[in-house]
């Protein structure tokens, strides 16, 4: 080994990777990344999986644990046939939100390639995820692994217990009501309160023991008058208009049986786990690109990859960050990746060499030259629509060519209602700001009543705004699924405000 | 130092999403028969047994949720690549459905049209293409194995071939038996041996010397008698594996494909019988485990040939098709025994065979080959526009109708038609559909 005529200052100067080289440039990476980046991670626990593995954790929302349903294995289905067919590759990398944070290398992949990936995951999307606000004050990192552990084992045991078809009913349900399934403006009790993970185990013990007794004679237990207690208790402390169905149908449906409301429990807690994530794709892949593509070129200078390999690393990353334009086949939306890494690019030149534009536009981090501490700002305290909002420069504007359409269904034309010009600057980082709004992208739907002692019927209202109304197609099907939860009448009705 | 772990994890079990995969199959199982049935119509019979790339409507597995209906209101959106526009031009839509260049739907979100694509392993392929078929009279004979023997392992014997000597159980008997016995080990006599020479070596020995040798002799000459009636291995101690023939149950069955090799039957019959048989052979290959194809052609005489000169070879002449029942039967007596095989037939024709050979086939068919056959199916392949002529099934060619008036007879006996290989699988299904009754 040592005979080879490789530079030594090299941490690897094969294209095959083994977990000498791995550890090597883990190292590398780790002293760049903690050191001059100095980004705040969890433990990182990386593993090495093969593509089939990589295929399997795809199907389920990429979590290692994750209950069986069958849309799991539609997606795993349509994965399978994309990646075989060659219309699609994998991913080079998942990283789970997780303390430690898991993120999972695949076996082909070539030493530049890992250490790609273990930059833009272990270090970039980990600093993400711990820093983050979203995820800090929303997602358990501690508790979510032995969460899905649990709500696996308890569904399974439910489909033992109650029928696969039972099971499927529900969690069908459920999933279709999972984007109205969050909390999004007050505070979701932390999984890992104490007094909740003691509850949690309260409840897997009380279920252990009354699966196996209780529950197999008598099959249609009810809960005891305490828990109802406690149930309607919480019930009114709801203060209606409630935005998270979910929650309003898992504590007041007059229908579901205990363990039918926990697995909507379940789904709910999994929807809400994500929906940080929803919320910062933009920002998160632009945070792990950004350091990924700093960390390289750093390895690069230091002389601790070779050409090859900086070669290699910057073909893969131009096929991440490319964004073809909106009249090209190709086209399907602004690549989060593009953005992302390119206002990050750009707060660093603004911080380090920024022109009177500039100055005139970001007075308070132009030429400062502290562009990781604004970055590190950035990444702890905004979402896209803020980070947007607040940091896309007339610079980028310009070089994606950004410009704004209105779109009147009524009419036969639409408006280009503002270009990357001086009069556009302003109302373009708007509207594209907005269109990370995903209370404005996706429908607001919230219940305003239910008579729990009289009719029992369930309504919904749909604040429209802009005239968007709900699609027939689906509205009907959903419907469907939230009777089959609350067992009475559901009535929806869209309003304009 | 970084608080970070490798942990290879490739070594872990894959296939978990493999639960998944059977319960979205069998969600939509309907709709991926319908699917499997439409895609064999139009395939080629080589690839018959691969995977089969599957679309199925998506609404089957829709995952509903609430979406706004992009087709009402107003909304403003933000693209890349601005070449020409400036601020406050109109742009015409495109027509319906055109989209303003906004991001194309994702098939999976349950309200786009799309069809649901994926890929069925061979296995979940086959299974659902022949799901809700049977084999007719299954029951009656397919229970018949061969017996044939397979040697098995049967504990030791005491007698048996050198070749299968058991060392381990023989050197066990023998050891034992040397310690029952008492056998004197080699180490002990050297002791003594050495003994006796040592005292042999002194030049004058004592009295007492003198009498320690003659007791060393007579021990050694007692240990060496001992030693000889109690041998190192003596035959008593030999183990012999045993074998013993068992016999072997396999279900097998043979499979006669008879067919019209005449000018009148064109590249396109070829093809259409070729479908056919390739079906029957999957189909009873996954019912048997053993099965044997023998292709016999005829014209005017018949001969027994290998799959490529079947399908392939062209022979001019007339057509007598008893020749090919004869050509059959004689195969079937001198290879494959009624008792210990399932035979079925298929034969396929254009319909015509010389005048007055009709019935001598009836007459074959009633005697000799209906009774041994556990199935025979007989399709005639026309052109469309006479299958719209013979519409009706009491007419048709003469062999048609003279296998018309004996089929009530044999439950086991079928004939249909075939146009296009679109009536392909709807005939076969028909003919082992699970509930068979008599073909119409």
């Amino acid at each position: 080994m040592e005979a080879v005529a490789a530079k030594p200052e090299f941490v690897f100067s094969d294209s095959d990777w083994n977990f000498e080289t791995l550890d090597r440039t883990l190292e590398a990476i780790s002293d760049i990344a903690l050191n001059d980046l100095k980004l705040d991670i969890y433990p990182n626990q990386i593993e090495i999986i093969s593509s089939e593995q990589m295929l399997d954790a795809y199907s389920s929302h990429g979590m290692p644990l994750m209950y069986n349903h069958w849309s799991f294995g539609k997606h795993f289905a349509r994965d399978q046939a994309m990646y075989q067919k060659g219309y699609q590759g994998l991913a080079y990398e998942i990283v789970i939100n997780s303390n430690p944070c898991i993120a999972y290398l695949m076996e082909e992949n070539s030493m530049t390639m890992q250490a790609l990936v273990m930059a833009h995951a272990s270090f970039g999307h980990n600093h993400f995820f711990k820093n983050n606000y979203l995820f800090r004050q929303w997602t358990d990192a501690d508790g979510i692994l032995p969460y899905l552990a649990f709500a696996k084992k308890y569904i399974t045991k439910c489909e033992d217990e109650y029928g696969f078809e039972e099971v499927e009913a529900i969690l069908d349900a459920s999933h279709a009501l999972m984007d109205q399934g969050v909390f999004r403006y007050n505070r979701p009790p932390r999984l890992s309160d104490a007094d909740r993970l003691a509850k949690l185990a309260a409840r897997a013990k009380h279920e252990e023991t009354t699966f196996n007794d209780l529950w197999r004679t008598l099959p249609t237990v009810e809960e005891d008058d305490e828990e109802k207690e406690e149930r309607q208790a919480e019930v009114r402390d709801i203060k209606l208009p409630e935005e998270n169905l979910l929650y309003f149908i898992e504590k007041a449906s007059p229908v579901l049986r205990p363990w039918q409301r926990e697995l909507v429990r379940i789904v709910r807690n999994v929807s809400q786990y994500f929906y940080p994530q929803k919320q910062t794709k933009v920002m998160n892949e632009g945070c792990a690109t950004f350091v990924h593509h700093y960390i390289m070129n750093e390895l690069y200078d230091r002389g601790q990859i070779s050409e090859g390999s900086i070669m290699e690393f910057l073909h893969s990353h131009s096929s991440v960050v490319f964004q073809p334009e909106f009249d090209d086949p190709r086209y399907s939306g602004i690549n989060p990746y593009a953005l992302g890494f390119a206002m990050m690019e750009d707060i660093k030149r603004i911080c380090e060499a920024p022109e009177d534009e500039d100055r005139e536009w970001f007075p308070e981090i132009a030429g400062t030259g502290e562009w990781r501490e604004v970055l590190k700002n950035a990444w702890a305290n905004y979402r896209d629509e803020s980070f947007i909002l607040q940091y896309l420069s007339p610079k980028i504007m310009r070089d994606l060519h950004l410009f704004a359409i209105a779109d009147n269904a009524k009419e036969s034309h639409v408006e280009v209602s503002a270009i990357h010009d001086e009069r556009g600057y302003r109302h373009v980082r708007s509207r594209l700001a907005a269109m990370y709004d995903l209370g404005i992208h996706e429908p607001n739907i919230q219940v305003t009543g239910a008579d729990l002692d009289g009719d029992r019927i369930l309504h919904l209202r749909h604040e429209v705004q802009q005239g968007r109304l709900l699609t027939d197609k689906t509205k009907d099907d959903v419907l469907t699924h939230i009777e089959t939860l609350w067992g009475h009448e559901v009535k929806l009705e869209e309003l304009s405000s | 130092m970084t608080p970070s772990h490798f942990i290879d994890r490739r070594k872990n079990p894959k296939g978990k999403s493999l639960g998944n995969r059977q319960r979205f199959l069998k969600r939509a199982r309907a709709q991926i028969k319908d699917a499997v049935n439409k895609s064999l119509r139009d395939r080629s019979m080589k690839e018959i047994d691969k995977g089969e790339k599957i679309s199925i409507p998506s609404k089957s597995t829709a995952e509903p949720r609430f979406r706004l209906n992009p087709e009402k209101g107003e909304r403003e959106v933000v693209h890349p690549g601005n070449k020409e526009f400036g601020q406050g031009d109109r742009i015409k839509k495109p027509p319906k459905g055109g989209g303003k260049g906004k991001g194309k739907e994702a098939s999976d979100s349950g309200d786009g049209e799309d069809n649901f694509q994926f890929t069925l392993t061979q296995d979940e392929f086959l299974d659902i293409f022949f799901e809700d078929l049977e084999l007719p009279n299954l029951v009656k004979r397919s229970l018949k194995e061969i017996k044939s023997t397979a040697w098995k392992r049967a504990g030791v014997t005491v007698s048996g071939s050198p070749t299968n000597m058991n060392l381990i159980r023989t050197m066990r008997n023998a050891h034992g038996r040397r310690l029952a016995l008492r056998r004197p080990s080699t180490r002990e006599m050297n002791e003594l041996k050495e003994r006796l020479f040592a005292l042999e070596r002194i030049a004058q020995p004592g009295a007492e010397q003198i009498a320690e040798i003659k007791d060393i002799i007579a021990k050694l000459e007692e240990m060496d008698a001992r030693r000889r009636w109690a041998p190192f291995i003596d035959p008593l101690d030999v183990r012999y594996n045993a074998f013993e023939p068992t016999p072997v149950e396999t279900t097998a069955a043979v499979m006669f494909c008879l067919m019209d090799v005449s000018g009148s039957m064109g590249e396109r019959e070829k093809d259409l019988a070729k479908r056919f048989y390739m079906l029957l052979y999957l189909f009873l290959k996954r019912r048997y485990e053993k099965v044997d194809v023998v292709f016999i052609r005829h014209t005017h005489h018949a001969e027994e040939v290998d799959e490529e000169t079947f399908f392939y070879s062209r022979q001019s002449g007339g057509t007598v098709v008893s020749t090919a029942l004869d050509k059959m039967l004689e195969v079937q007596k001198d290879r494959y025994s009624a008792s210990d095989w399932n035979i079925y037939v298929a034969q396929a024709s254009d319909g015509f065979t010389q005048s007055g050979d009709a019935k001598r086939c009836v007459e074959m068919l009633n005697e000799s080959v209906m009774p041994i056959s556990q199935y025979y199916a007989y399709i005639e392949i026309l052109d469309e526009r006479e299958l719209e002529v013979f519409s009706d099934a009491d007419s048709g060619a003469e062999l048609w109708r003279a296998y018309r008036t004996f089929a009530p007879a044999w439950p086991n006996f079928a004939q249909t038609r075939i146009a296009t290989p679109s009536d392909i699988f709807p005939v076969f299904r028909e003919l082992f559909a699970k509930d068979k009754r008599q073909a119409a």
